[in-house]
């Protein structure tokens, strides 16, 4: 695949590995598409640099605050609370700014490839914000604490994550308290009858959907264990830190990641057929670090990439392939993603993939060159077609095969979209010069023929971007 | 002109108005293969049982649930059932209904899957084959190919924008919800038509998708010919709204009246499916109020609605509502609940025998507790959904035992669950 012009092959590099040609774009990698694809992780990694975007712990910090100028909103449950606080109002601008981002990000980036994988791991480390808890920080989780690892290794990666207010947050780690720490003590003394305990929902999901997979062999004393092991992962500044500081240890830097050591459940632990002394903070870390090289991790997230990135059943060799490049690489990532882009299989059957909404969105915005509007306004097609920014409603994240998103409704909808974009940019664009620009080698004759019958400009854009090819990537 | 009048009132309900009048096949619908009605509504994300159906009378119960257990008596207490048996305060078209004997509550029930994965488990729940991704396609989707004639046209909906698992499979279903997206021109969709030709998926889906649409659109355009019942919507939805606006998932209140307007026509869909999210309450559950409780609160709004918006279709209706698995049956360190194993489910309509909890309760106390943590589950959901799909809708056991359940000759159907 050099020197010798591929167009098929650009438009699989474009279309399946990246979020869809821009016009020219196939004419300047069809050379050598691969090499386009492996430059791409070479460089920095795919930070975003928007001075406006605030730090999720300056965030956190001002919630954290308007909490405890309104200490009458008592502690009641979460989303009274928050609703009490106005949350929302924090929030919503914060998460507005976040989502626009993303989406300005993703249609003009010359690095498509970074940013798919940057979605990828976004979505496989979901936190989704119809947890309001959340909504300010899950732009910010995917920028903090994603971002500047796409290029590195999957245990900083996940490190980066797992200590990530956010997920601490939206998997409730930051009130787990180990039955036999200081605060358990504390509480049964003083709370009136009330008991400490964990809350087994982030070491489970960390196990089940983060690293392991679920047939990753664990069991159910594993993920109490494992519960155990990270209580005491919190967040900084909470309002009852002065009751809390009483237990020694302080209270932390506001919104930021905080150990808190009152919280940990003391002494060595076994799981997963090993054992960790007790270490406070560095034994959740050590399992983790350890976790993440298991062929059993290794084979999860192979599978995923290979769902992701070639077809909705992965080819086993594929996945194999994957899997050793990563147990071979120490989860050094550009190891791994190098053993998918070299995989045959991902070359061979175009249009494989279904899009999500969000890549239908993207890649359309990126060939016709839509403008963006105001952000609110740009953000309005995402909810349209049913994939809001970071609202997958699930620690799972968004599902990724075709019969997820392929729904009758769902595809009429995304017709009627195309049109009104259609619509929108009218004669501006010529359908039938873009359609082999974006389409490349996967342009069938049925579209090129229907784009040429059309009765005008913007009925033959209707046509470009509903055309099976299109829907596909 | 009909026609055109009633998609403009479609648009200004800001629902969808696509070209209704296309390609859709009259004939879709026709020659149902039942007249009775079956509606799946799944909860995901595990519901709390013993909130939902709280056991108030179990003396193990108070001191398991600390903070967020429910009062047997007094303020915000839990609404009677017979034997040890309640109902969360928020449940109250629940609890009218069990008076009416119209619902049937299920407890200590559970799908075969014993992990405490969500995502298995909605999997297991949803493909009906006990092996978590053990089948591609649903169970009520088989159930639907397994009716006389089923395969030949559409006969179920999904309320949303994708199918989930459970209606997906050899049978049509058509998926449906409402836009906010301008209308397409028809010319414009005759040629993406056309150009779907030589794609066997993408033609099915769109013909799929006009032919809901046009059902959506003419139960519109009847209503609005009909000043009567359009005065009595009209203040239904004034009344509605209010009622609506202060209930969280208010918005499944629409999702149900959507799923009516279907299952009323004479040649609609006999089956829908809608699900929910919410409920996998890990911190500050809370108890007759807070979050669970606003969430039941707009599940039993989105039941009201259904039986209010079908009429006189909910004397043919059987209603199954089920979550993947239960919580723990003690509160967790965060005042909410971790996951479980056996939960509660409902079984409403008019046409179900209903005025009973049936539930052969294996008790709180640690000993009997699955695991030493989790109600042990003492039935099998699949007996619930083989009796309504054999009793109510007509599938054959030979079908339920193979096709539509795989291996479960031994999970017997529940008898008695429909009205005779």
């Amino acid at each position: 695949m050099t020197s010798q012009r591929n167009p098929f092959a650009a438009a699989v590099a474009a279309n399946r590995f990246g979020l869809g040609a821009r016009p020219g774009e196939l004419a300047a990698i069809e050379t050598d598409p691969v090499g386009w694809l492996k430059a791409q992780l070479k460089d920095s990694p795919p930070v975003l640099k928007d001075a406006s975007l605030e730090p999720s712990a300056a965030t956190l910090a001002r919630a954290l605050e308007l909490r405890k100028q309104k200490k009458a909103a008592g502690d009641g449950d979460q989303e009274k609370v928050a609703a009490a606080l106005k949350l929302p109002a924090v929030y919503r601008p914060v998460y507005i700014d976040e989502a626009y981002a993303r989406f300005a990000h993703a249609v003009g980036t010359d690095r498509p490839f970074l940013e798919r994988l940057t979605q990828f791991w976004s979505n496989h480390f979901a936190v989704s914000i119809d947890k309001i808890a959340v909504l300010g920080l899950a732009g910010a989780l995917e920028r903090e604490a994603i971002r500047p690892h796409v290029t590195g290794s999957f245990t900083g990666l996940l490190l980066a994550v797992e200590r990530h207010p956010a997920m601490l947050l939206y998997l409730d780690n930051h009130a787990s308290i180990g039955p036999r720490s200081r605060a358990a003590g504390f509480v049964s003394r003083r709370g009136k009858g009330r008991k400490a305990g964990i809350n087994e929902n982030l070491a489970r999901e960390i196990l089940e959907l983060h690293t392991l997979g679920v047939d990753g062999g664990y069991t159910q004393s594993d993920v109490t264990t494992f519960a155990q092991a990270i209580s005491g992962w919190s967040v900084g500044g909470q309002d009852n830190g002065r009751r809390l500081a009483k237990l020694g240890g302080g209270n932390g830097k506001p919104g930021e990641f905080f150990f808190r050591e009152s919280f940990h459940e003391p002494g060595a632990k076994r799981l997963l057929g090993r054992s960790y002394s007790d270490g406070g903070y560095a034994q959740g870390e050590a399992i983790l670090k350890d976790i993440a090289l298991r062929p059993q991790t290794a084979r999860h997230l192979a599978t995923k990439l290979a769902r992701h990135f070639i077809a909705d059943d992965p080819p086993a060799a594929a996945v194999d392939r994957i899997t050793a490049a990563w147990l071979d690489s120490k989860a050094h990532l550009p190891a791994v993603y190098a053993a998918l882009i070299d995989s045959p299989e991902a070359w061979e059957q175009p249009s494989a993939k279904f899009k999500t909404p969000a890549d239908y969105i993207h890649s359309s915005y990126r060939a016709l060159g839509i403008p963006l509007r105001e952000k609110r306004r740009s953000l309005r097609a995402f909810e349209a077609l049913g994939q809001r920014n970071l609202s997958s409603g699930s620690p799972a994240g968004w599902p990724d095969t075709s019969a997820d998103w392929d729904g009758s409704s769902a595809l009429l909808k995304r017709i009627a979209w195309a049109d009104v974009i259609a619509q929108r940019m009218g004669d501006a664009r010529n359908a039938r010069e873009l359609a082999p620009q974006l389409l490349g080698g996967t342009l069938s004759e049925d579209t090129d023929r229907a784009i040429a019958r059309a009765e005008s400009g913007a009925q033959a854009l209707t046509l470009l971007l509903a055309s099976p090819e299109f829907m596909r990537r | 002109m009909t026609n055109k009048l009633s998609r403009r009132g479609f648009l200004e309900a800001s629902l969808f108005a696509g070209a209704s009048t296309l390609t859709a096949s009259r004939l879709a619908f026709a020659n149902a293969p039942t007249d009775s009605r079956f509606v799946f509504v799944l909860l995901r994300g595990a519901l709390d049982g013993l909130s939902a159906v709280p056991p108030v009378g179990d003396p193990d119960y108070a001191s398991l649930r600390g903070q967020i257990a429910l009062a047997k008596s007094g303020p915000g207490a839990a609404l009677p059932l017979e034997g040890p048996f309640g109902l969360h305060p928020a449940l109250e078209f629940l609890h009218r209904s069990y008076l009416a004997k119209e619902l049937t509550v299920l407890h200590a029930i559970a799908s075969p899957y014993r992990e405490r994965s969500h995502f298995d488990a909605q999997n297991v729940l949803e493909s009906g084959d006990p092996r978590p991704h053990g089948s591609a396609s649903g169970w009520i989707n088989r159930a639907l190919a397994a009716l006389p004639a089923g395969k030949s046209h559409e006969s179920g909906v999904a309320l949303g924008a994708n199918v989930p698992l459970a209606m997906r499979g050899p049978a049509a279903v058509a998926s449906w919800s409402p836009t906010r997206i301008a209308a397409l021109d028809e010319a414009t969709l005759a040629r993406v038509t056309d150009l779907y030709a030589r794609d066997p998926v993408l033609s099915q889906r769109l013909a799929e998708a006009l032919e809901s649409d046009s059902i959506a659109s003419e139960a519109q355009a009847a209503a609005n010919a009909d000043p009567e019942a359009a005065m009595t919507t009209n203040e239904n939805v004034v009344a509605q709204d209010a009622r609506e606006k202060r209930n969280y998932n208010g918005r499944y209140v629409e999702t149900a009246r959507a799923a009516a307007g279907f299952l009323k026509r004479e040649d609609g869909p006999r089956v829908a499916m809608f699900d929910t999210t919410g409920w996998d309450t890990h911190a500050n559950e809370g108890g007759a109020q807070g979050q669970l409780a606003l969430r039941l609160r707009g599940l039993d709004a989105a039941l009201a609605a259904l039986k209010d918006s079908l009429g006189p279709v909910w004397r043919k209706t059987a209603v199954l509502v089920a979550t993947e698995f239960g919580r723990t049956a003690a509160i967790n360190g965060t005042r909410g609940t971790d996951h479980g194993t056996a939960a509660a489910a409902f079984l409403l309509g008019g046409a179900v025998a209903g005025g009973r909890v049936l539930a052969d309760w294996p008790g709180l106390a640690r000993a009997n507790l699955h695991e030493n943590r989790d109600l042990k589950p003492t039935r099998d959901l699949r007996t619930v959904m083989k009796g309504v799909l054999r009793d109510h809708l007509g599938v054959s056991g030979a079908a339920l035992d193979t096709q539509v359940f795989p291996d479960s000759a031994a999970v017997r159907a529940l008898d008695h669950l429909m009205r005779a």
